[in-house]
């Protein structure tokens, strides 16, 4: 009987990368000159369940690879090696490499073995230049054991007990990877003594016993090893075996094999081990491993996203299900028999039905709240990086990991934060000599902080570096013909223009220590998860980044406008102020396009039923209209609109799952009284509306 | 192994499907049931900005936001104000491994007829603007029945 495996692969795969993320963690905190036993234990275990479970699934690549890690860190766990920087920089690239193996065999791919067998190749050398420089010499010079480490071959007995498999042990696999051990240079006999008549077999016992010789030098405790887990089960008798015994040996297995093929009846199991086994040849080894990998190449490439959930959690939901159900069966009795009298029941039930539904509705939600030290834990490994990249010295400290974020707005925001990041260590903290001449401490540091704030989450990422240079970016913005050089900005604006696109460009990088590149891509990013960014910087002190971010993507706080008959909804994040239109000063630019005079500002207006195409209504008076000034990337608009509504949250739904995707909408809600509004996409409107204004000026040409 | 291919075959040319029919301008025209969801009386839509003329816009069917397309205005045919009695045709159609919920706007529906799959006939009406959207023509009950491509109809140009 077999059991399709592959329903599993989902579980090891995310097994596996929690492992990795432990391995990670573990090697970046560990002090190379002191290592901490326990750590490394902990790195130990987490590597070996992931070669166990992909030794099960048939993963042979990543078993394979892991193995020699797992070699590695046994032999600095049993301290017959100590670490050095060299050895942790390898096993953080094994790491790596284990998780782009995984990456490509979850995608159903064939994963690229030229750098994992090159990773592969170092860590051999590696293994093989400490505890025994000389294979053939069984050496002591580990110290600590006692048994030669290796010898030119193994006889190993293996006798298990009849309840072997009942345990869930498998031999064949155990039997494999001693093949693997051996490079497929072996044989076996087989003990069919105990095996009883065929009618009262019972297939679920195991009354065979094995004798294993294998012809290659290999680790003896790599042989235990295999055996780790049925030690109870089983006697197992490891003895060294001498290569002149082989010529005598091997005749022996084909009188073997010979009477294996013709012998007493053999159950179906029997039979299939003593095919993989019995095969001299490695060839019929590599055969033999072949279907597996067909296997998983055959396995569809399903990428469903899935998320972990604390039990409190879900506990918490169905705690809130189980009252819903209480108000309910008391609002169904209520009903039965209902007189005027009994009101007050009704309306004491009905409030109740609306605490419960509204706790259920911020329970669901959470489900989908992970802790942000999903984005968090990169960054040590980034930081660890870059700096020994660029000789700084860096220390990240972090605070407010367990702030919750929505999962969707969590995978957006890694890669944001890590060029904000990337941009403090590589620009804005200085080298250790230069700060040390500024009187810092030579190792700079990287906080990184997530809170909570009214309804938001904020993130900052700070550093105690040089800041930016007002001068150099003012310089640059003029040159780039960004800003007029004689307008006057503060501070706050000077920084701003980072986050120009003109900023981007490579040139840049030098003389600008690269500040400004790709931060436009940033603040877009940001920008389209309804988000802010701030920048504070003080020069020689260091910079600070803030990003505001809703809690989640699905709910947005709005502002409901009325134009003509229809409803649309602003983001309220983006709106700066709403102004009556009578108490404004409008411009008439070019006797064409309105221009609101703001302070000392002008702000283009765009009037949403010209370019949504929508009937206004004749009701309001052009005076009395409202202009709603919104901000996006960075630019103001002035939005005309008939009327301002309430403002609320909102429940966004996609336009483009059932349609497509409109331009100046991003997505749309439901209204209370059950009818659709599309929720104003600002950023793209503004893009829009420049587009119509100049439809409007073509238009009036051809009148003319 | 080859008999049993055959029954296959035969089984197949036997093979019959369901069509949803209604009325349009005078001429019968027939859909796949099985992708037929719902049918609606008609309620105003939200228009949505830009979208093509047949697109009425989009209406909230508990919860999804469903655009509704005007199946006269789609075929250029004359329109017809709408009623209580416009009937709103909510078809689920699946493109391409995604799937679409859209409802069509018909004059009235008509009937559900069982129809062998030899018995429809490909047309070749090339310089036809709408023949794209025809699957094949049909004669049930010696009337013309023109049944349709959902998935041609359904994809926004």
């Amino acid at each position: 009987m077999s059991i399709d495996l592959s329903q599993f692969h989902q579980v090891f795969f995310e097994e596996s990368y929690e492992g990795l993320d432990i391995m990670e963690n573990g090697l970046l905190q560990l002090d190379v000159n002191a290592p901490d036993a326990e750590e490394i234990n902990t790195i130990f275990r987490a590597a070996h369940s992931i070669k166990g479970g992909a030794g099960t699934f048939g993963f042979t690549i990543v078993s394979d690879f892991t193995h020699v890690v797992e070699t590695l860190l046994d032999e600095v766990r049993d301290g017959k090696r100590s670490l050095d920087q060299g050895s942790q920089d390898l096993l953080l690239k094994s790491v790596d490499c284990i998780r782009s193996l995984l990456e490509a065999l979850q995608a159903g791919s064939t994963p690229d073995t030229n750098s994992s067998d090159e990773l592969k190749q170092k860590f051999e050398t590696l293994l093989s230049s400490g505890s025994s420089p000389n294979p053939a010499v069984s050496s002591d010079d580990g110290g600590s054991s006692e048994e030669p480490p290796k010898a030119n071959g193994w006889k190993v007995l293996f006798k298990p007990q009849p309840h072997l498999l009942m345990t869930g042990n498998e031999p064949v696999r155990m039997f494999r990877q001693l093949i693997e051990l051996s490079d497929g240079q072996y044989h076996t006999e087989v003990n069919i003594e105990k095996l009883p008549s065929f009618t009262s077999l019972d297939p679920e016992q195991c009354f065979l016993s094995w004798t294993l010789y294998l012809h290659n030098p290999v680790e003896k405790t790599e042989i235990e090893e295999v055996f780790e887990w049925v030690l109870d089960d089983a006697e197992v008798v490891i003895e060294a075996w001498s290569e002149n015994l082989k010529s005598e040996i091997e005749e022996q297995t084909e009188k073997d094999e010979a009477t294996s093929s013709d012998g007493p009846v053999q159950s179906s199991e029997t039979d299939s081990l003593d095919k993989t086994l019995s095969s001299e040849d490695s060839k019929e080894v590599t055969k033999a491993s072949g279907p597996d990998k067909v296997a998983v190449k055959a396995a569809p490439a399903k990428e469903s996203s899935s998320i972990r959930v604390s039990i409190d959690k879900v506990d918490s939901l169905i705690n809130m299900v189980g009252e819903l159900v209480i108000t309910q069966s008391m609002l169904g009795q209520l009903g039965e028999n209902f007189d005027a009298s009994r009101i007050q029941n009704l309306q004491e039930g009905l409030a109740q039905l609306e605490q419960n539904t509204r706790e259920l509705q911020e329970s669901v939600m959470k489900i989908r709240m992970m802790p942000i030290s999903f984005v968090f834990s990169r960054f040590p490994r980034l930081v660890r990086d870059v700096s020994v990249s660029l000789n700084k010295r860096i220390e990240l400290v972090m605070s407010g990991e367990h702030t919750e974020l929505d999962k969707t707005v969590m995978e957006k925001i890694g890669d944001p934060m890590v060029h904000l990041i990337r941009n403090s260590i590589d620009h804005g903290i200085e080298l250790p000599e230069i700060r040390k001449q500024n009187g810092k401490p030579e190792t700079g540091t990287v906080e990184l902080n997530a809170y909570h704030q009214s309804g938001n989450i904020v993130i900052e990422i700070k550093d105690d570096g040089a800041g930016l240079n007002k001068e150099k970016i003012l310089e640059k913005a003029i040159l780039k013909g960004i800003v007029d050089e004689n307008q006057n900005l503060n501070d706050e604006q000077i920084f701003d223009l980072i986050f120009q696109p003109g900023f981007s460009t490579a040139d840049q990088v030098s003389d600008l220590s690269g500040r400004g590149v790709g931060m436009d891509v940033v603040r877009r990013n940001i920008a389209s998860l309804n988000g802010s960014i701030e920048v504070k910087s003080e020069t020689g002190k260091g910079s600070q980044f803030i990003i505001r971010l809703p809690l989640t993507l699905a709910i947005l706080d709005g502002q409901l406008v009325r134009v003509g008959e229809q409803t649309f909804i602003f983001p309220l994040v983006s709106i700066v102020e709403s102004i009556q239109q009578n108490e404004l000063e409008l411009n008439n630019v070019g006797g064409q396009s309105d221009v609101l005079k703001l302070r000392d500002e002008y702000v283009p207006i765009v009037a949403l039923h010209q370019v949504f195409d929508i009937q206004t209504d004749n009701k309001v008076d052009e005076d009395e209209k409202i202009i709603v000034v919104v901000e996006s990337d960075g630019e103001k608009i002035g939005i005309v609109v008939d009327e301002l509504l309430a403002q609320q949250q909102v429940v966004i739904k996609s336009l483009e799952e059932n349609y497509q995707k409109v331009e100046g909408i991003s997505g749309a809600t439901i209204l209370g009284d059950g009818r659709v509004a599309l929720i104003v996409d600002i950023s793209g409107l503004s893009k829009l509306s420049g587009a119509s204004n100049k439809t409007i000026e073509s238009n009036r040409h051809q009148a003319a | 192994m080859n008999a049993t291919e055959e029954d296959v075959i035969d089984h197949e040319e036997l093979d019959t499907e369901q069509y949803l029919t209604f009325i349009m301008d005078g001429e019968e025209y027939g859909i796949d049931i099985l992708a037929v969801q719902e049918i609606r009386g008609w309620e105003s839509a939200t228009p949505i900005p830009h979208s093509p003329p047949y697109m009425k816009g989009v209406i909230n069917l508990r919860g999804t936001i469903v655009p509704i397309m005007d199946l006269r205005a789609r075929f250029s045919l004359p329109f017809q104000p709408y009623t209580e009695e416009t009937v709103v045709v909510v078809l689920k159609v699946a493109t391409d491994s995604i799937s679409r919920t859209m409802g069509i706007i018909v004059d009235a529906i008509s009937d559900v007829y069982d129809i062998p799959l030899e018995n429809i006939k490909s047309t070749s009406l090339a310089d036809n603007q709408n023949s794209r959207f025809i699957k094949g023509l049909v004669t049930v009950k010696e009337r013309m029945v023109i049944l349709l491509e959902l998935e041609k109809l359904l994809t926004l140009d």
